[in-house]
């Protein structure tokens, strides 16, 4: 079995699986439930100025029989005082000595980043993360993503904590900004020990038709609350992917957005992350995930012959690169496996309305299939026009039969040609620019 | 009849109740959320009135309830009562690629059931008469499936359409022969109230040639659409047939369908002759009115039945014993009264015909017998009428598959009399079609079919045009079984 245990920073856990900061991580009693199914460790809910907290909270996003693809909050940081916490800390780091316990902080001014940095240490928090994110309520006050829109004002606020903090500093990005590395930057030249990211992403879910009030509806009123959960996945991989490639970051990352099973874990991992950290999946489904999670990753890292984790983090990263660096040359083609295909013509539909028209849609006994697809006889049944197609992927991603229409590399005997060397060879003398269109 | 009632009506009316419940609005949206949206979809080749499924299944999921209805009923006007009685498992539902995902296919006639049921509730209207008519005339004869889908379809084109029906009620074999537990008479005739409110006049208790001419109905008239469907049950031309406990499998039905249900005479031991889908509403019928015992007779065996697959089933459920192999010599009466019938084995001699195998009879003990061994044709009742029309060897008038029309330039025809016997969706397709085939003959335009979104339609050949070239459903049901033996023999 791989080993799976953990050095984030320098902050030891038995696995990379976090529970991130949030509704799960509230309370001792959910971090003992928490690390008794598994979790490596945990971010306290963000401890900080008192705040009281609005009814409804919550709304998501469902997806056909999907329930909550993407998930949305208006949720403020803990409503319990900060002695609470911290005292609960202590007791959670008594009884699980060799689990990660991180507090999360949001103060605002240097006197109080300093106290609270303090009382984390004391209460023996592994670690600190600074909520630069949340994108609704505390922004409202200067906190949350107000600071961390601003690069100048994050690295100035991180700097304090630098001066007083004993443990590792972690700094937690929010997603709502131009350029994700302008931020991680700034907490890279303030001194912290590491970054986590993403926090969730300005959003409005849906709007109630018969009210026209969104969700969550608070007497009347909606706002605009932080997004998370599946569908933010993608967001999440690039802005780690771009912070993991940045030389001027060079900070160890925590990986954050859409979590819910090994595979992601293993994609954030491949594209930079060390560990990961999970909430909405919690949320959905509770903390018995972490099995799947736990079993999932090291028999992955098994089947490909890796030893720890470490030889998996950051294997993706290089292979994104600018498009200019792409080679024009290289030709791919959707190919149909007509034993699998179940004739519900949807790459017909989506490559004739969608993409580029490389479809026909032919009888059966023309292509030698005898009952084609789909069950009726003489039903037609797609073909793809090899010579016209471009390559996109489309027909595949629609289909619904796994592996039934595979992508196929045509070689041919033009070299290596991105845009990039276009441009020098044509600069060169070598090669005549592309004509203009028509 | 000497019969008295076997159980307590209100047992018998439990027993009447709905085979497939409706589908609860959650359920719908779960199982509409299902459906891939096929595109030119196969479950849209397989109905013969070409309903566009994948797009009305999207608009339930999106709870667009209203606009499925009208994606339903534009295309085929007794969408909900095809909802109840389709044999949808060899028609769209067997059609569906989710077979071939491993998956159950999608309850499509459940969710045709849903859309329609949420209008005619509501009593929301999807269907609108055109707001001008054109003052052209047409007669439609009977007001079965094939002859409101022609006059609906003509109402909508903005003709005058007057329907004339000889029974009392309006609907066919929609009203008087389904399988009560698929459908009541009462959903029928609240159904056919969509017809007339697109403006179609139906008369009642009429008898064409009797009570009207076919010429005076061609000077008032400018087409005429035959869909008279056929005629009463075959004999089956035994001594004792006509003991009153001898019944006609549509007669007994049609007396469920008008009659009080605990006075309907049913035996205690049923004997059904004959092996088609009637004759499985025969068995399913007695049972629910409390029949001990029912058995099936049919001279061929299992393969050659014509009733489907999941109907054999449904009645073998129910309890029902199967005689394959074997026919009926002579019913056995005593004191006036079936005490049984005589049945003699059968065989396939060497010139390919049935025979009997001499010495093999034997009395099956039974009280009642029921006959379902098929319909007479119309042929001399449409000779009388129509005495140039032509026929076909199988009794049916001879038709053009796409418009309808027949040897007569102003006569059209679909449904029963024209098809010798298929399903109500397929009547109401025929009629659709004729509508046009009338239209095309009034207007001297080529017609024009109605297509819907997501199809290909009649430019592709067979796909898609469920409408233009329906597949037979016993087609469909030899494809699929020829697919899955292929498949089975695969995984050996």
């Amino acid at each position: 079995m791989a080993d799976l245990s953990s050095n984030f920073a320098g902050i030891k856990s038995p696995n990379p699986f976090w529970v991130a900061s949030g509704p799960p991580s509230n309370t001792a009693y959910q971090t003992h439930r928490a690390f008794e199914a598994g979790w490596g460790g945990l971010v306290w809910k963000t401890i900080g100025t008192p705040i009281v907290n609005v009814a409804s909270r919550y709304s998501a996003l469902n997806f056909g029989n999907q329930r909550m693809i993407g998930f949305n909050n208006i949720e403020l940081i803990s409503d319990r005082a900060p002695e609470t916490n911290f005292l609960e800390i202590a007791e959670v780091k008594k009884r699980w000595p060799n689990h990660a316990v991180i507090a999360s902080l949001m103060v605002e001014t240097r006197e109080e980043w300093r106290e609270f940095v303090k009382r984390a240490a004391d209460c023996g928090a592994d670690g600190i993360e600074l909520n630069y994110g949340c994108p609704h309520g505390m922004c409202e006050r200067g906190m949350g993503s107000a600071v961390g829109q601003q690069p100048e004002v994050a690295e100035r606020i991180t700097s304090w904590v630098m001066e007083t903090a004993t443990s590792p500093v972690i700094v937690k990005l929010t997603p709502n900004i131009t350029d994700i590395t302008a931020a991680a930057r700034a907490a890279k030249r303030a001194g912290a020990n590491a970054i986590s990211l993403i926090n969730t992403i300005n959003s409005i879910t849906n709007v109630n038709l018969d009210t026209f009030v969104p969700e969550p509806t608070v007497a009347g009123l909606s706002s605009h609350g932080g997004y998370c959960g599946p569908a933010v996945k993608p967001i999440a991989l690039n802005m780690v992917q771009c912070c993991a490639a940045d030389p001027k970051v060079a900070l160890p990352i925590s990986g954050i957005g859409g979590v819910a099973n090994w595979r992601d874990a293993a994609e954030f991992i491949a594209l930079g992350a060390t560990n990961v950290q999970v909430c909405t999946a919690i949320m959905h489904y509770g903390f018995r995930i972490v099995q799947d999670m736990n079993e999932g990753l090291s028999t992955y890292l098994d089947s490909k012959g890796m030893q720890s984790l470490e030889e998996l983090v950051g294997k993706s990263v290089r292979n994104v690169n600018e498009w200019k660096d792409l080679d024009l040359n290289f030709q791919r083609v959707a190919r149909i496996e007509y034993d699998k295909c179940i004739g519900c013509n949807l790459c017909y539909i989506a490559c004739e309305d969608g993409a580029h028209q490389c479809i026909d849609l032919v009888a059966p006994e023309s292509i030698g299939v005898d009952l084609g697809p789909g069950r009726v006889p003489h039903k037609v049944l797609p073909k793809i026009r090899e010579d016209d197609c471009v390559g996109c992927n489309l027909c595949s991603l629609v289909c619904p039969v796994h592996n039934c229409i595979t992508m196929v590399e045509i070689k041919n005997d033009k070299p290596r040609m991105s845009w990039s060397e276009l441009q020098d060879r044509v600069a060169r003398g070598e090669m005549k620019p592309i004509p203009p269109h028509p | 009849m000497s019969f008295k009632p076997l159980l307590p009506i209100e047992a018998i009316t439990a027993n009447m109740a709905d085979l497939h419940l409706p589908l609860r609005p959650q359920e719908a949206i779960v199982e509409a959320d299902r459906c891939l949206y096929c595109f030119d979809a196969p479950c849209i080749a397989a109905c013969p009135t070409g309903i566009d499924v994948p797009g009305f299944i999207k608009k339930i999921a999106a709870r667009n309830e209203v606009g499925a209805a009208k994606t339903i009923l534009t295309a085929n006007i007794l969408g909900a009562s095809c909802a109840r009685v389709c044999p949808t498992k060899v028609l769209c539902e067997g059609a569906c690629v989710l077979h071939d995902r491993d998956q159950k296919p999608i309850e499509i006639g459940r969710l045709q059931r849903f859309a329609t049921d949420y209008v005619s509730e509501r009593k929301i209207s999807v269907l609108k008469p055109p707001a001008t008519k054109n003052g052209i005339a047409i007669a439609v004869i009977g007001a079965g499936p094939a002859g409101l889908g022609c006059a609906a379809e003509l109402a909508q084109l903005g003709y005058s359409v007057t329907v004339f029906e000889k029974e009392k009620l309006p609907g066919g074999l929609n009203t008087y022969g389904i399988a009560l537990y698929k459908m009541t008479p009462a959903f029928s005739l609240e159904e056919i109230e969509l017809v007339k409110s697109l403006g179609v006049q139906i008369q009642c208790g009429v008898n064409i040639g009797k009570d009207k001419s076919i010429a005076d109905m061609e000077r008032e008239f400018k087409a005429i659409f035959v869909a008279i469907g056929l005629g009463a049950g075959n004999r089956l031309g035994i001594p004792g047939e006509d003991l009153p406990q001898v019944v006609d499998a549509l007669t007994f039905i049609k007396r469920l369908h008008s009659e009080p249900l605990n006075s309907v005479a049913v035996g205690e031991r049923v004997v059904v002759i004959g092996c088609g889908n009637t004759a499985v509403d025969s068995v399913t019928q007695s049972i629910r009115l409390g029949a001990k015992q029912v058995s099936v007779v049919y001279r061929r065996g299992q393969n050659e039945m014509s009733a489907y697959d999941f109907e054999y089933a449904h009645a073998k459920h129910d309890g029902a014993t199967f005689l394959f192999h074997c026919m009926p010599l002579e019913v056995v009466a005593s004191g006036g009264h079936v005490s049984g019938i005589k049945l003699v084995k059968t065989k396939v001699n060497a010139a390919g015909n049935l025979e009997a195998v001499a010495g093999s009879e034997w009395i099956e003990p039974c009280d009642m017998i029921v006959k379902a061994v098929g319909q007479e044709k119309q042929v001399p009742f449409l000779k009388k009428l129509f005495p140039t029309l032509a026929m076909n060897k199988r009794g049916g008038i001879v038709t053009d598959a796409l418009t309808g029309a027949t040897s007569l330039p102003h006569v059209f025809t679909g449904g029963d009399c024209s098809n010798a016997g298929r399903e109500v969706v397929n009547a109401v397709g025929e009629g659709k079609k004729a509508a046009h085939g009338i239209h095309q003959f009034v207007t001297k335009k080529q017609p024009e079919f109605p297509m819907q979104h997501s199809r290909m339609g009649h430019k592709a050949g067979a796909s898609g045009s469920g409408l233009l070239h329906p597949i037979r459903a016993h087609e469909l049901e030899a494809a699929l079984a020829k697919r899955l033996s292929a498949q089975g023999k695969a995984n050996k």
